[in-house]
């Protein structure tokens, strides 16, 4: 860790006025960005030890907790989460367990009891991957964290790796959980930043890895996450987050599925698969959304829409098994959210 | 779950609670980073990036620059340490032990010690340190193009000494049944949740090293060699550890860089060295390979035994677990033949991990049991029993062995007669369920210890002895002891553990300390009791009564001192004055008169997901029989504890390799996966009473290193049983169950 200049903001505003002091160019690798948030640190101080992040200027903006940005509202229209809301409020949140099942289950199954008190869920949509290539400076290879620098992962050890979206730049999983529920509930994220407000689908947040996976998101630096908008769609309700992963208390997925249908008896009408584990951005396997809309969820739909989704994977030495693991998984949540009580 | 510690029968000590709970919970009880000194000076490591070759540059300026750095040392000043050989629990245990470079051996080897007014700061300067390598291809492990083979002269001069009875290929080729297996184990840290740490303080010539330790008088002593001096001047203190298992039995490298840096501050030095770094500045549990032939006839009786084992190590270090010693001893073989070979790779030297010749190669042993079992159609409990025998292959007696006691105790309490033999016969729902079993198994170890005992008239009792409580309960016991053989109340006990400047104890290794130091604290309270014996009855105007107190008066003194020495039966007469020179000399197990084991019996159940394959274990059973029982609390503990251990090494544990590099991957919590709590269900410890008057004086096996052996053979048996797929390779990963 490097000394950093530490300060406070208490509304987004402020914040995004205090980050804008600092000049900070459009095609920086996201990890070297001179000023980092830092919401429940879950992350950042953990990339900060390890000497991967060493931002000179770290805002604190746990304050905006006090006010909406930190706040969670439900409403029959849908749902308005404030970015510095916490993993485990969310996570714990009646309305959102009974009308948005699939986010609940997404942050419940994510880390542990103790992160999720800690970490927000603008953090957590932001969290760096676990590529153990990444995260070890003494590797000097890796274009995410320094770009054109090469991808030690390519022919190292892969097991954790994505076999979706990848490129010859870098075959990095994006790890977290919450991200895929979001996109299967067509999730918008707002934004505030030192030109004012937008908003954009969340799906389209983060960018895809192609020959510059250092650039992660779509948020120019500075900008700052202010909250996640979902709106009461048909198929919220019937929605669930399947997580397969090598330890059963906590623990990154190998691969996991966020499904929400919207069923007309056993027809179904409109699906939403993002798939996690398995590829290098939250995924939206929309082939495979095609492949059972409209039809009746039996084996064969089953089956075209496992394959479907896996159509475009690549694999590499260590993570040739994600391919069936992912199809089963789709196939069991597919299973299990047709089979739910709503 | 049973939660209470187990009633105690035949032979065995009540459940009294650890001695050390109360500090250790409360915080209260000081490890030997948190003990205070004046005005430190912190340590930071830095390690290489590369596994072979060397450093062609080092440049430290903008380390130098930051804000309260103090010193950096690299490799030209740290010529005067001394070089040591190396041995296996001993001093060497890491092959950068001998230098900072410029020469690289392995991954992760330290180059340069960065000294700082705090922690902070020299950690910055660490990441500071630029280092420019001239990098050659490693070896990383088995089958790398540049590894070395032992040569079959090597190789054939080590079986020498390993167990071989009759004719092992003809009974093979006679045999009415075979199998022939392979199967493998992969490198395991120890990841005690304290780290590798030293603080260094020198009072003149007078130097006081804290750091957790298993064997305090070895440190002393291999510290002083490297040093250069008397190893008098040496004392090292270690009260508490916080976990070890093997880790912390051996000098490491760091004590003496640490040592030296605080005698050129002339100021006390203080390293906690990283998570990341403990995967490279000690030891490892190897990974190794076996190959087992085994042939019996249709009754299931067993007459060839063939144990082939080949065990990484480091380049120049040959560190050799052979646990073939055990396996062929397990049951009654008709013949046997055993061979292990070392492959050398450019790896940081292995070392001791939890009973380390048992864990890998019982669950060779136990997983070929459970494959003849099943080619003989026989229950794999029933196969065990028809090899039970009190005599192994070379004729060696067993001096007491309960193996199917613990079966059929265990048996009853998790149900095995509702088992149905065909794999995937059994299913609940979405959830394939497995029963499958496996012996654990550890040598008895025996090893001489000293001991201080003082007892005061007001029935005060105090115990020295520098032996250590790892976790395992020995403060505990201790007290125990002696205030049983002393007649006081346990709460007038006080035990003083893990400090040279008491008398030496024995390596906490080989699960031999209560044995070794119970022994020995049995004679001084035996000797104290004979003085007070000795008492003149009555003296003229004194005290009559048998009161302690009373006694006294009438000796004359005001506290009675007992030291005493035990040396187990068959020891060298000089076996404590080398433990004064930190040389521990170990015996038993199979190396005696008698074969002498702790055994028992794991039964497991897992659930494999029908389809996506997550494995589970909802429940273990274990019935262990180790001799007498001390306190069925800390027993139960330390086996529930190796149980929960063991699921962890069949199911998560694997430190990840990068072929290319020769370096650890997953060297952090995180992705380094052991269970929580939340990960573990049902453990059922059973305690069988067994009676061994052969094995020590006080009659107890150790069973420290016993609950973890077997249990990934009774989890690989019961993946079988669930799926019908044969694991032959350690971690069970659900991609090898995806097919
Ligand atoms: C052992 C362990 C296991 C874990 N397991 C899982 C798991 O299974 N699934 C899972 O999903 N996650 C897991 N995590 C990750 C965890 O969920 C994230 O660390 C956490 O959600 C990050 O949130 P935070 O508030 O702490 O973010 P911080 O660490 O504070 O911030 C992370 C990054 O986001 C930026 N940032 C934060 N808030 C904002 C904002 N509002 N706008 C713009 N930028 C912002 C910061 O500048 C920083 O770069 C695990 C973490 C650990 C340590
Ligand atoms: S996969 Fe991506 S993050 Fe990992 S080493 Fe390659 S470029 Fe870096």
């Amino acid at each position: 860790m490097r000394p950093f200049h530490y300060e406070r903001a208490a509304t987004p505003a402020a914040a995004v006025k205090m980050a804008g002091t600092t000049p900070m160019s459009p095609d920086q690798p996201s990890v070297a960005t001179p000023v980092q948030y830092l919401a429940g640190g879950t992350n950042l101080l953990d990339m900060m030890k390890i000497d991967v992040m060493r931002p000179d200027r770290v805002v604190d903006i746990n304050a905006i907790a006090e006010t909406r940005h930190g706040g969670i509202e439900v409403s029959d229209d849908g749902m308005w989460l404030g970015a510095l809301a916490r993993m485990a409020e969310v996570a714990e949140h009646a309305d959102v367990k009974h009308r948005f099942p699939v986010i609940a289950q997404s942050l419940t199954l994510a880390a542990s009891q103790q992160l999720r008190n800690m970490a927000s869920i603008g953090g957590n949509v932001l969290q760096r991957t676990r590529c153990p290539y990444y995260r070890d400076t003494s590797y000097a290879e890796c274009n995410k964290r320094d770009p054109g620098s090469g991808c030690a992962a390519l022919g190292g050890f892969n097991r954790m790796h994505a076999v979706l979206g990848t490129s010859k730049a870098c075959i990095a999983t994006y790890p977290g959980d919450f991200a895929q529920a979001l996109i299967a509930l067509d999730a918008r994220v707002e934004i505030t930043g030192a030109h004012g407000h937008r908003s954009m689908a969340f799906a389209e947040l983060h960018r895809r890895p192609d020959d510059e996976p250092h650039m992660e998101t779509r948020l120019a630096p500075g900008e700052l996450i202010t909250a996640f908008t979902i709106a009461a769609l048909p198929w919220a309700r019937r929605s669930k987050y399947l997580k397969i992963r090598d330890r059963e208390s906590y623990e990154f997925a190998l691969a996991s599925a966020a499904v929400a249908l919207d069923m007309d008896g056993d027809i179904v009408r409109e699906a939403r698969i993002a798939l996690g584990g398995v590829a290098t951005v939250p995924w939206r396997a929309s082939a495979a959304e095609h492949e059972i809309q409209g039809k009746r969820l039996d084996e064969r739909a089953l089956a075209a829409a496992a394959e479907a989704a896996f159509a475009d994977a690549r694999v590499f030495e260590h993570n040739a098994f994600k391919i069936a693991l992912g199809k089963r998984t789709l196939t069991r949540a597919l299973r299990e959210t047709a089979a739910m009580e709503t | 779950m049973a939660r209470a510690a187990p009633k105690p029968q035949a032979n065995m000590g009540p459940p009294v609670p650890r001695y050390d709970g109360r500090a250790k919970v409360t915080g209260d009880a000081r490890y030997p980073s948190d003990v205070p000194v004046a005005s430190p000076a912190f340590a930071f490591l830095v390690t290489s990036a590369i596994a072979k070759g060397r450093i062609v540059r080092m440049d430290l300026a903008a380390a130098q620059a930051v804000p309260g750095v103090l010193d950096i040392l690299t490799a030209e000043d740290t010529r005067e340490l001394k070089h040591v050989k190396f041995a296996a629990g001993g001093a060497g245990a890491s092959t950068s032990i001998q230098g900072l470079g410029p020469d690289i051996d392995h991954d992760g080897q330290i180059v340069a010690v960065v000294l700082a007014d705090s922690f902070e700061a020299a950690r910055e300067a660490a990441h500071k340190v630029d280092i420019t390598y001239a990098a050659e291809e490693p070896a990383a492990t088995f089958d790398a193009t540049n590894a070395r083979e032992e040569s079959p002269e090597e190789v054939g001069e080590r079986a020498k000494k390993l167990p071989k009875a009759g004719d092992a290929a003809a009974a093979l080729a006679s045999a009415e049944v075979t199998i022939d297996a392979q199967y493998a184990t992969p490198a395991q840290h120890h990841n005690a949740i304290e780290l590798f740490t030293t603080t260094a303080l020198w009072s003149g010539d007078e130097l006081t090293i804290y750091e957790p330790s298993q064997f305090v008088f070895g440190l002393k002593n291999n510290l002083a060699e490297r040093l250069g001096i008397d190893a008098e001047q040496i004392r090292v203190v270690s009260p508490y550890v916080g976990g070890a298992f093997g880790s912390k039995a051996q000098m490491t490298p760091r004590t003496a860089l640490i040592a030296l840096a605080a005698r050129r501050l002339g100021r006390p030095v203080k390293l906690v060295s990283t998570r990341d770094q403990a995967f490279t500045i000690s030891t490892y549990r190897a990974e190794t390979r076996h190959r087992i032939r085994m042939g019996a006839r249709r009754d299931g009786r067993i007459t060839a035994f063939i144990h082939e084992g080949w065990e990484l190590t480091s380049r120049p270090d040959p560190y050799s677990v052979a646990g073939v010693e055990d396996s062929a001893r397990m049951y009654g073989f008709g013949a046997v033949e055993t061979r292990v070979t070392l492959v050398h790779a450019d790896r940081n030297t292995p070392g001791f991990m939890r009973s380390p010749p048992v864990v890998p190669y019982i669950y060779a042993l136990e997983s070929a049991m459970d494959e003849l079992a099943l080619e003989l159609g026989m229950d794999p409990v029933e196969l065990r029993r028809a090899n039970n025998s009190m005599r192994d292959a070379t004729g060696k007696e067993w001096s007491s062995r309960s193996l199917m006691e613990c079966y059929d105790e265990a048996a009853a309490a998790f149900g095995w007669k509702e088992r149905t033999a065909r794999p995937g016969s059994m299913r609940d729902g979405d959830w394939l369920i497995g029963w499958g079993c496996a012996t654990a198994a550890y040598p008895t170890h025996l090893g001489p210890s000293a001991v201080r005992v003082r007892l005061t008239p007001a029935g005060e009792v105090r115990v020295q002895v520098a032996a250590h409580d790892i976790g395992t309960g020995l403060y505990t016991v201790l007290a125990q002891l002696a205030a049983d053989e002393l007649g006081v109340p346990l709460d007038m006990v006080r035990v003083e553990l893990g400090d040279t400047a008491l008398p030496p104890g024995i390596v906490a290794g080989g699960s031999v300390s209560t044995a070794a130091t119970g022994s020995a604290l049995v004679k001084a309270c035996a000797a104290i009791r004979e003085r007070l014996t000795a008492a003149p009855a009555q003296t003229t105007g004194g005290p009559s009564g048998n009161k302690l107190e009373d006694v006294f008066e009438r000796l004359g003194i005001g506290a009675i001192e007992e030291y005493a020495e035990f040396i187990p039966e068959g020891g060298k007469p000089d076996a404590i004055a080398s433990l004064y020179k930190g040389k521990p000399a170990l015996g038993g197990g199979s190396h005696g008169e008698k074969l002498m084991y702790a055994l028992g019996a794991e039964f497991v159940e897992v659930r494999v997901h029908a389809l996506t394959r997550e494995i589970r274990v909802p429940r273990i059973v274990g019935a262990f029989a180790a001799g007498r029982i001390m306190n069925t609390r800390t027993a139960r503990s330390q086996l529930m504890g190796g149980m929960i251990w063991g699921i962890s090494s069949a199911l998560h544990e694997a430190t990840e390799i990068d072929r290319r590099h020769a370096r650890y991957i997953n060297d952090n919590l995180a992705d380094y996966l052991m269970p929580v709590n939340a990960d573990i269900r049902d453990v059922e410890v059973i305690l069988v009473p067994e009676e061994d008057s052969e094995v020590n004086p006080i009659g107890a096996k150790g069973l420290g290193e016993l609950g973890n052996v077997g249990t990934a053979a009774a989890i690989t048996n019961a993946v079988h049983h669930a799926t019908g797929v044969r694991i032959r390779e350690l971690p069970v990963r659900l991609e090898k169950l995806l097919g």
